[in-house]
């Protein structure tokens, strides 16, 4: 581009062509001032305080959307601009109620900044203005618009970033304002309660509601995090005052750039929840006694010991977490196979993702997303099979909607008409359980017409012949009627997946939490193959992880197959590597995963279980079966922020330290490493997950001592070759995405390029298997369950978050108006729904979203627990249950129940 | 805009069909407003929303215009509809005042319509006729150099 040079109040400078004045400005260090200005979001050149004089101009010109040109001489504050300035600033106050006293926004608005500057005191033009009435309707900000300046900004980014169009301009004249269409409320608009308004509001005009009253902003410390919901990776602004959270914006992270979503900016006042678990519990009779931490730790030492030299190193397990840090995962494996002696350790990911890990591992070599989230903006198709992007992981749902709007194509599958199935280009809405039929579908015809990347499959993949022939009698016909999706469509999609430069596919637990759940992963790795689309920017196979540190979880060994960077237990080279470093003799036998274990349990062979962080109670399928297998244990420990419906079987409770109050590192679901920062103290005598651990290793006889959790990430690095190069030192803003093998690497953006983790890339000729329990005459109906936006899985943080239990407090079954036609059920009553296993009471929400004979149902709510009803059938290579597809009926309630 | 509005349950084909006679063109959402706007005599919310739909605009900005322009207007509108100027050289010369009689007269506030949809009444901006301030206009006709008790004679022209 071509270089321009200008003159900014006398400093000559050179810019690009195209740049703004009011960008050159600052490449001379001179801030211009500026309301609506958002750089590459809201250039409107509305509120005229960005003015300044151009030489040969007559009119003073707004600098923020004036391009640049060669020789111009610009003045940014002179008198004639200053006093400019001076007039616009009094007209937008005379229409602005200023009560900078109590404004929550005082000390960070740039209306006071400037006023102060620019020393208005009285107002020159009373105003007639009517002002808006304050609007406290929703559960997570006020709207007060007496004090908007009709910026536009918010409007721009509901727009442009979070791709809802809440809102607009609304009237005329004084009555204009910034609200929904008809100034309805929010909550009846398309809005999502991302916030991400809020974060860009230049005045006191919209205000986060759980921080009001909580602290002014120069008293606020601001400390930079990850957030500890999904496996996005957004990083965050913790505000704290004396102690406590206050309240949270989003940071420039480098996937979320500054902006959130609902959970992550309002959902988390649970940290200050009176529910918070704060002295460890030993039980009594039915309940618990408050212990000192000497008494709890004795305990769990003296009883886990006990099992073990009664009953062998495997007659206990290790449940990790997929909240917890890698630090915490790390030492948690290290515990069972160095302190106890058992591969026996395992976490939830087992429940969503064991089966990317199965799959990609096979076809690829590495089991994770195969390239970065911000690369798939710039994907020219985006496909997207089972996973609610927008609802699951927001923000990445942010980038989903910029590829759009940079004009690629969208392609989803998925049984609901979720929001991106909407705005999709095709909609394929396959009954659930039928991906591996609909994924063969499409390879059919993309063979068919001769648009597989030949030389892609001839020099980086093997077993394509083989592969070949067991896709050849997936017609789109046959397929048609398997899955329910029109034959045409399907070989539209495979089409425009096939024929895009860049396809990036997508996909989450819609894939994963099925009897075939392996099977459907190897389909994934089989499309992206077949047309070329790994190894490069903006491609690849992306499994969405669901928990903030379930990769982590994963990378760290908390898996009891591997150690950490998936090395494998049954490796006597590795497994002398360990030994070596831990000093200890380690167990070769593959360990128990979370779901046998909890049938071993119920057996009565496995007698005790130490829980970091996990809720089974509420997370694992056939609840009531988990209940049994728990209370048969000889002795359980859970160790939890709140006292959980699993914590409650516990025999003893450790009170821990929430994510806001300790340190050590999540890895989001794009392979990134990123720092967890202690922002304050734990709650009463609760204790850091690490500390707790290693005092229990040390109990055990194998000591555990380190200073800090930087100090357990350096002992991970020299043992995890992936790993090897993320220190505690390097670790700043923007993280480090593995592998990552040597101090000087700069970590792998994408994986795969040249050559595939395992060499060549492996096809797999996969057939269509039917979901293990189909619909019959008595339970006509497939049930598939998920998650939404407003809450995270078993709800134990977000039930406890005011705004967010008020915005959607109960559960619901999503039931289409025909079935709700047939079974005389109406919108809004309750409803009995049983399986084989259970039944729950729930409201009917009836909806066109589920496919045919296909109903919903979140599963965050205990009282009325879709897990109650879901099928325990495991996949044979994964072992992760069937969440996703279950046969359940329908009942009306008696009249009295159903009100 | 004086139009009696037609048959309100034929939204969906009315507007179906402007907004084809406009081939779904984003562009002219203002043209399909007005089209809309002239046949119902108003813009009701289901109208909009399924401009919103067939145009593929958010309802948001939709509803947005329709609540700019002055020509289109999202409630019923009489059969006449009266202007009164609010902006500065009539507001200062009795603006004001001549509302006072129009309310009491009309028994209606500015933005509504008579019971028997005989008079819309409205607030505008500058009509360009400050000049004769203060001003009004009623349906295309204006009124000038107005005071309170020429407006019980201009009424009983439209009655
Ligand atoms: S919270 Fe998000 S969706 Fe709602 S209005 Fe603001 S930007 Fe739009
Ligand atoms: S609410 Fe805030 S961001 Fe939105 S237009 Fe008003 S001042 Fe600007
Ligand atoms: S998208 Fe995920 S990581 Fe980002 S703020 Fe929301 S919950 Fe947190
Ligand atoms: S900042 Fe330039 S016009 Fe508002
Ligand atoms: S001010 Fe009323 S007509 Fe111009």
């Amino acid at each position: 581009m071509a270089l321009v040079t200008l003159t900014i109040d006398g400093k000559e400078t050179q810019v690009e062509e195209g740049t703004s004045i009011l960008e050159a400005a600052k490449t001379v260090g001179i801030e211009i001032p500026s309301l609506c200005y958002l750089k590459d979001i809201n250039e409107t050149g509305k509120c005229r305080v960005c003015v300044v004089e151009v030489e040969k101009s007559n009119t003073l010109m707004a600098s923020c959307v004036t391009p640049v040109a060669n020789g111009m001489v610009v003045g940014t504050n002179t008198e004639r601009v200053r006093s400019a300035r001076r007039t616009v600033l009094e007209l937008i106050l005379s229409n602005h109620r200023t009560d900078c006293l109590t404004c929550e926004k005082n000390g960070d608005c740039k209306l006071q900044d400037y006023a102060y500057e620019y020393g208005l005191e009285e107002l020159r033009f009373p105003s007639d203005r009517v002002l808006p009435e304050l609007d406290d309707t929703n559960p997570f900000f006020i709207r007060d618009l007496s004090k908007c300046i009709l910026c536009g900004r918010c409007i721009s980014v509901c727009s442009d970033i979070q791709g809802q169009d809440a809102i607009a301009l609304i009237g005329r004249g004084f009555d204009t304002k910034v609200a929904p269409a008809w100034d309805k409320p929010l909550e009846e608009s398309p809005c999502v309660f991302c916030g991400n308004c809020v974060q860009v509001c230049p005045v006191g005009a919209l205000t986060p509601k759980y921080s009001v009253g909580k602290g002014r902003f120069w008293e606020i410390e601001k400390v930079e995090t990850t957030c500890p919901y999904c496996g996005t990776g957004c990083l965050l602004d913790l505000h704290v005052k004396n102690g406590k959270v206050v309240g949270a914006s989003g940071a420039d992270g480098p996937v979320n750039e500054g902006w959130t979503c609902v959970k992550g900016r309002f959902g988390l006042d649970f940290i200050h929840h009176p529910d918070r678990l704060t002295v460890p519990l030993i039980r009594e009779g039915d309940g618990f006694k408050e212990a000192s931490w000497d008494e709890a730790l004795e305990l769990v030492a003296s009883k886990l010991g006990g099992l073990v030299s009664e009953h062998g190193s495997d007659s206990v397990a290790f449940f990790s977490s997929a909240k917890c840090t890698n630090e915490v995962s790390y030492l948690m494996q290290k515990l069972a196979r160095a302190a106890v002696g058992t591969n026996n350790v395992d976490h939830c990911a087992r429940l969503c993702h064991s089966s990317t890990v199965a799959g990609l591992a096979t076809s690829f070599g590495s089991g994770a997303m195969t390239n970065s989230i911000h690369e798939i903006a710039d994907a020219k198709a985006v496909f997207i099979i089972g996973s609610n992007t927008t609802e699951n992981h927001p923000v990445i749902g942010i980038q989903v909607k910029e590829a759009v709007r940079r004009g690629a194509k969208l392609i989803v599958a998925d049984p609901r008409d979720i929001e991106l199935a909407q705005k999709a280009h095709i909609h394929m809405k396959h009954l659930p359980g039928t991906d591996v039929a609909l994924l063969n579908g499409m390879m059919n015809v993309i063979i068919e017409k001769d648009l597989h990347d030949k030389e892609f499959i001839e020099t980086r993949t093997e077993n394509f012949e083989a592969f070949k022939e067991c896709v050849s009698k997936y017609t789109p016909e046959y397929v048609s009627e398997i899955t329910g999706v029109p034959a045409e469509l399907i070989v539209e999609a495979a089409v425009a997946y096939a024929t895009a430069d860049t396809a990036s596919l997508i996909y989450s637990m819609g894939i994963t939490q099925h009897s075939t759940g392996t099977d459907n992963v190897l389909s994934t790795a089989n499309i992206a193959m077949l047309t070329g689309n790994l190894g490069k920017e903006s491609v690849g196979v992306n499994p969405l992880r669901g928990q903030n540190n379930v990769q982590g979880a994963c990378d760290m060994g908390a898996l009891p197959v591997f150690f950490p960077g998936y090395q494998s237990v049954t490796n006597p080279d590795i497994r002398s590597k360990f030994e070596k470093a831990w000093g200890r003799e380690l167990p070769s036998e593959p360990g128990l995963t979370v779901t046998e274990a909890i049938n071993v349990a119920y057996e009565g062979d496995l007698k005790g279980l130490y829980i970091i962080g996990e809720n089974p109670m509420v997370s694992d399928p056939d609840i009531n079966h988990v209940e049994a297998a728990l209370k048969n244990l000889d002795f359980l420990v859970v160790q939890d922020i709140f006292l959980t419906e699993t914590a409650e079987l516990a025999d003893v409770v450790l009170p821990s330290a929430c994510f806001a109050e300790q340190s050590g590192t999540f890895t989001s679901t794009e392979r990134r490493v990123q720092l967890v920062r202690k922002a304050i103290e734990p709650p009463g005598e609760a204790r850091s997950d690490w500390e707790i651990i290693c005092d229990i290793s040390t109990r055990l006889g194998y000591p555990m001592n380190y200073s800090s959790s930087g100090e357990i990430l350096d002992e991970i690095a020299s043992l995890t070759p992936i790993y090897g190069g993320i220190t505690s030192r390097r670790l700043d803003s923007k993280g480090l995405q593995w592998p990552c093998p040597t101090e000087d690497h700069p970590g792998t953006p994408y994986l795969h390029k040249g050559k595939f983790s395992r060499g060549l890339g492996l096809f797999s000729a996969i057939d269509y298997i039917p979901a293990a329990e189909l619909p019959d005459e008595e339970y006509p109906l497939i049930l598939t369950t998920g998650r939404i936006l407003y809450h995270f899985h078993t709800g134990s943080m977000t039930r406890r978050t005011e705004g967010l239990h008020a915005h959607r407090p109960e559960a619901f079954i999503e039931i289409r108006p025909d079935t709700a036609e047939d079974l005389g059920i109406v919108d809004g009553e309750m409803v009995q729904v049983s399986s084989r296993r259970g039944k729950v009471e729930v409201r009917a929400k009836v909806t066109s979203w589920p496919a045919p004979g296909v109903v919903f149902m979140p599963f965050h709510f205990a009282e009325a627990a879709a897990n109650i009803l879901t099928n325990p059938a495991l996949d044979p290579k994964a072992k992760i249950p069937e969440f996703k597809v279950c046969a359940v009926r329908i009942d009306r309630l008696p009249l009295e129940a159903a009100l | 805009m004086n139009v009696v509005p037609a048959d309100l349950n034929n939204v969906e084909s009315i507007v179906n069909e402007i907004v084809t006679r406009h081939e779904g063109n984003k562009h002219e959402l203002v043209a399909v407003l007005n089209d809309v706007q002239k046949t119902l005599g108003y813009l009701p919310e289901s109208a909009l929303i399924q401009v919103a739909d067939g145009l593929d605009i958010p309802l948001s900005k939709v509803y947005g215009v329709a609540t700019f322009y002055t020509l289109l207007s999202i409630k019923p509108m009489g059969k006449h509809v009266i202007r009164v100027c609010e902006s500065a050289p009539c507001h200062l010369l009795g603006a004001n005042s001549l509302i006072d009689v129009l309310r009491k007269e009309l028994r209606i506030s500015i933005g509504e319509t008579t019971k028997c949809g005989t008079f819309t009444l409205e607030h505008t901006s500058c009509l360009g006729l400050c000049g004769v301030a203060p001003a009004i206009m009623i349906d295309d006709e204006v009124f000038g150099n107005l005071m309170p008790d020429d407006i019980p004679a201009i009424l009983e022209k439209y009655k």
